[in-house]
């Protein structure tokens, strides 16, 4: 484990509350299954065991993962919905840096894209700036622990926002800038 | 009619509250739910909405706002244009194209925040009664109102 993860989970994180969808559907019609394990990943859901996942417990998180277990019931499965808190530290904390380590995998790769971005112009640079801009607010909405990472995909894609009039400047600044 | 939701709403309940007030029942009553773990234990009068697994709610890719649509067969283009904002907002899931949603999104977030559901309630009333109002005059004109 990388030495920043294991600093972040070792912090405040520990011990907090979770709600948990426990579900299982039919293996045919494979069309819901498929459905709902998109909606779960598209979430950075923790992967419990089989058919088990959780999230850090809030409003939106409960109500996302309420909503995936009325789709499964109407699918002819079974799920429920449980707020639970970890009696053991250890798993918890796996679960937290598994969930890092995917969000931080893909913060690294939008900071990637955007600076290869730097050397698009006109259309296909706007295009791409919507684009990645989308992504990131997706990544960030599924990012329970901010990673580091973080930091550098948004100031990547802010550099490519900036005006057309200080690209030339911006896009020195973006192959030279390291982390703050 | 009494109609209940979800205490604490966000976007689509605000939305579906606006809609049934304007279009479906104008003397609705709204009752908020702090409970709703057994719907089948609530009493037998309430029309629950944007509750999972009970009432009207989102029936496969629609969020409650366009369920409620379609039940009451509500065919106005201006409200289906609402509907995406609703929708995506609620939803983000890049469905449609609604530039409005992500702002729409974090000003009822942040009024649930700050007051009571029906004080979220007020608010967004009037901010859905100028969405309609400027999608319609959008539609019927061809263009962006000035």
């Amino acid at each position: 484990m990388q030495l920043w993860l294991h600093r972040y989970v070792t912090s405040a994180t520990v011990g907090r509350e979770w709600v948990v969808l426990s579900h299982r559907l039919p293996r045919e019609p494979s069309g819901p299954r498929t459905t709902v394990w998109r909606r779960l990943r598209r979430m950075g859901v923790a992967s419990f065991g089989d058919g088990v996942v959780g999230l850090p417990a809030d409003a939106r998180t409960r109500e996302e993962l309420e909503w995936v277990a009325a789709d499964v019931v109407a699918a002819g499965g079974r799920a429920g919905v449980w707020l639970a808190r970890p009696v053991t530290a250890e798993h918890e904390q796996q679960l937290l840096a598994e969930m890092t380590a995917a969000r931080a995998e893909e913060y690294l790769a939008l900071a990637e894209a955007a600076e290869q971005a730097a050397g698009l112009a006109g259309d296909e640079r706007t295009r791409e700036l919507r684009r990645l801009r989308r992504e990131l607010r997706a990544v960030t909405r599924r990012d329970f622990t901010s990673p580091p990472q973080r930091d550098d995909a948004e100031r990547a894609v802010a550099r490519l926002g900036r005006p057309a009039g200080g690209a030339g400047v911006e896009q020195a600044r973006a192959t030279t800038a390291g982390p703050a | 009619m009494r109609w209940a939701t979800r205490a604490g709403v966000h976007i689509d309940r605000a939305a579906c509250a606006w809609l049934i007030r304007r279009h479906i029942d104008p003397a609705a009553e709204f009752v908020f739910l702090d409970d709703w773990s057994d719907p089948a234990a609530l009493p037998a009068d309430l029309v629950l909405f944007d509750v999972p697994g009970a009432g009207f709610g989102h029936r496969g890719e629609d969020c409650t706002f366009e369920t409620l649509l379609r039940v009451h067969e509500l065919h106005d283009p201006v409200l289906w244009r609402i509907a995406e904002v609703v929708h995506v907002a609620d939803l983000d899931d890049d469905a449609f194209d609604a530039p409005e949603a992500p702002g729409m999104d974090a000003v009822v977030r942040g009024l649930s925040m700050i007051g009571t559901d029906e004080q979220t309630l007020a608010v967004t009333d009037a901010v859905f009664d100028g969405l309609h109002a400027y999608h319609r005059q959008r539609l019927l004109r061809g263009h962006e109102p000035a």
